[in-house]
């Protein structure tokens, strides 16, 4: 599925609001290894974010899979529409 | 979950961006954007933002604990913005997850450490259920609820026995699906049916102990429980409050914090216009506004006077503020039959075309309250934005253009939050209408004397006593101006002034031909070694400037220190913002001022067998 850059966008957003560092540039590949202080905690603000963005909700199952920023667009994607 | 009653900024990321390097403007910036709609995210950035740079609050931070059975960490930066948004710090302390309860026994732990001023018991509806299954009988179930009530209580002595500080328990959250359905009270092993009757113990047992509640039950069943709690998130993470609530959780606690500290708004202001009946009186007459039965806008503005009405009857003084001319906006008041709202439950009733930060400084200053207590209530967003531009310390809710949700709107925002409420708060509009009555009457006598003689004053005095504590709290934490120390108590630090034999605290009534005033002066004063008895506390309510009082007050702080055995008593003056008008009143009273402070701070000794009661038209009684 194609991701829409729209989302990219908001993802952005969100990572610079919780993190603070407006440097922080996100690819489909980027991982909580590569952005310093993004720990399980960080991890659920992070995801509620685009809950709340998106008005979705991931079930336990969708959370389990995310691996990276990609997997994330990807079921915002599925989700939103 | 929003903090609706909040107005959002556009520009907010910015505005983190741009606080300012200095301290101190960073504090103040911050408390602004508190006071905007934040959201989870927002909360946070805002805490993260504020704990990387030095800021300088305006006072000492509170220190509050946290005790709680499962994960509360991400609640916490919420309470000190929540705090902010009140002008205070808080500083927060979580003990080792799980570990609260060793760390409460252990005078050397990390809890005992930190020394809290308050405590928050966070405990989660599993935890407290663990016990219960649904196969239970009656006894079984009833003595599971004695067992986990009594270990809540068990916790809050030992923490009242170790940091004799305020406790807040928070009310279980329902989170339980129920097993029976409607009826499920009847399951005695429910562990929803339990909540219940836990929440409902917790209330009795916290009277008793002097302990107060956080009610996220009730919040949560306005709100929706799934808005509160997430099964994904507890399995996940073991949060039971969701990070989504977390803003207006922490503004809960904040509330309470603030209350402690007596910062708690005290007056409504009343726009009128679209506020409090539909229309524009002075276009639409006395006959073409919505106001009552009729319309279903007149009604809806109805319920919402009615509910400004409730606030009064419960100690809120309303006041009006409104661009009209005077004899138009009184008009529905006197003539109109569906008007909830009369005449005589404004305390102060202000309508002209002066701009409304003048007219909101008038009334603060009739009322002879601060601007921080007020809540201007309002329709119109230009006035809304213009009252927070010039004073932003009156609280200005986004009432938006639905009068059916006022009611809510200002409910839910939580200004008059209040711990417990007393015989002052139910007489509070009685107790200003007397004034205006006194200050009509003070018009027409001829001199000073004949005024006060006139007035038949009655002083009734009495040591304190535990009906009085509540009155006795909220006045030495309110009290600002007329306040020689400024010193705050808790409860227990009252209490424990009752139950010292070194020590007097007297609260004193004031009676006259208009009323009775309500106790309006506190006085605490302690022997020490060398036979000297300290006034640690003399404050009165500003209410009664110019009666009096002061000079009988002295009588009696004279006799309490005889009683004692003191040959002297030692006044201290402590300078803070607010205190400038009693720096010259041991002074006046007789005391001879050693070595004033670099501060302006002194201490004044007067002896008290030289003292002669000075002739007042004031008769002193023990009450």
């Amino acid at each position: 599925m194609e991701v829409k850059s729209e989302i990219y966008v908001g993802l952005t957003e969100i990572f610079h609001d919780i993190f603070l560092r407006d440097t922080i540039a996100l690819t489909p590949a980027t991982t909580a290894a590569d952005v310093e202080g993004w720990d399980s905690f960080k991890q659920l603000e992070i995801v509620l974010a685009a809950e709340a963005r998106w008005g979705i909700r991931f079930s336990t199952r969708e959370l389990d899979r995310l691996a990276c920023v990609g997997d994330l667009a990807h079921a915002i994607a599925a989700k939103a529409g | 979950m929003e903090l609706h009653w909040l107005p959002s900024l556009p520009d907010w990321r910015e505005a983190l961006r741009a606080l300012p390097e200095d301290p101190a403007a960073a504090w103040h910036a911050a408390e602004a954007l508190a006071r905007t709609r934040l959201d989870f995210v927002r909360t946070n950035a805002l805490d993260t933002a504020l704990r990387g740079r030095p800021v300088e609050p305006p006072a000492h931070p509170l220190r509050l604990a946290v005790l709680g059975s499962c994960t509360t960490t991400h609640l916490l930066p919420a309470i000190r913005i929540g705090g902010l948004r009140r002008g205070l710090a808080i500083e927060v302390f979580e003990p080792m997850f799980g570990g609260w309860r060793q760390e409460l026994a252990d005078p050397a732990s990390a809890l005992h450490g930190f020394a809290p001023g308050a405590i928050l018991f966070s405990l989660d509806a599993h935890h407290v259920t663990a016990g219960l299954r649904a196969d239970m009988d009656d006894a079984a179930a009833e003595a599971e609820l004695t067992a986990v009530s009594e270990r809540i209580r068990s916790g809050w002595r030992e923490a009242r026995a170790a940091f004799r500080c305020p406790i807040l328990q928070q009310a279980i959250l329902p989170i339980h699906p129920p097993l029976l359905g409607c009826n499920e009270h009847r399951l005695p092993g429910s562990r929803a049916g339990f909540v219940t009757r836990l929440n409902a113990v917790l209330r009795t047992m916290a009277d008793a102990e002097g302990v107060d509640i956080l009610a996220v039950d009730t919040r949560a069943a306005r709100d929706g429980v799934a808005r509160w709690h997430d099964p994904g998130l507890w399995h996940r993470a073991k949060q039971e409050i969701a990070l989504p609530a977390a803003p207006l959780f922490g503004d809960l606690v904040a509330r309470w914090l603030a209350a402690l500290q007596g910062k708690s708004f005290k007056c409504l202001v009343l726009d009128l216009d679209n506020t409090l009946w539909g229309g524009v009186i002075g276009d639409d007459g006395i006959e073409g506004i919505a106001i009552g039965q009729g319309s279903p806008l007149g009604e809806a503005h109805a319920a919402f006077q009615a509910y400004a009405k409730e606030l009064s009857r419960r100690g809120v003084i309303l006041a009006v503020c409104s661009k009209n001319d005077l004899a138009n906006a009184l008009e529905p008041f006197e003539r109109h039959h569906d008007m909830v709202l009369r005449r005589d439950d404004i305390a102060c009733f202000v309508a002209n075309w002066t701009d409304k930060p003048a007219n909101l400084r008038a009334i603060a200053r009739a009322l002879n309250i601060g601007l921080d207590a007020l809540v201007f209530a309002d329709d119109n967003p230009f006035e809304r934005d213009l009252v927070r531009r010039e004073l932003p310390m009156v609280a200005v809710p986004e009432l938006g253009d639905d009068p059916a949700l006022y009611a809510s709107i200002i409910a839910e925002a939580g200004y008059f939050d209040t711990l417990s409420l007393t015989r002052e708060d139910r007489e509070r509009t009685g107790l200003y209408q007397a004034n205006q009555a006194r200050e009509a009457w003070k018009d027409t006598a001829t001199d000073l004397d004949a005024y006060l003689r006139g007035l038949e004053m009655r002083l009734v005095w009495r040591r304190f006593d535990p009906i009085g504590v509540p009155r006795i709290v909220q006045l030495i934490n309110k009290s600002n101006q007329f306040n020689l120390t400024a010193r705050r108590y808790t409860e227990p630090e009252v209490r424990a002034v009752m139950g010292d034999p070194l020590a007097f605290g007297l609260q004193l009534r004031l009676l006259d031909r208009f009323g009775d005033n309500g106790v309006i002066a506190i006085l605490i004063g302690r022997l020490a070694g060398d036979g000297d008895v300290t006034i640690d506390t003399w404050l009165m309510s500003c209410r009664v400037l110019g009666r009096q009082v002061e000079p009988v007050t002295l009588d009696l702080a004279v006799a309490q220190a005889r009683a004692l055995g003191a040959r002297r008593l030692v006044g201290v003056y402590v300078p803070t913002a607010r205190n400038g008008m009693v720096r010259e009143h041991y002074k006046t009273l007789g005391f001879s001022v050693n070595g004033v402070e670099q501060d302006g701070g002194y201490r004044a000794v007067y002896d008290v067998a030289a003292h002669e009661p000075a002739p007042t038209f004031i008769e002193t009684v023990a009450g």
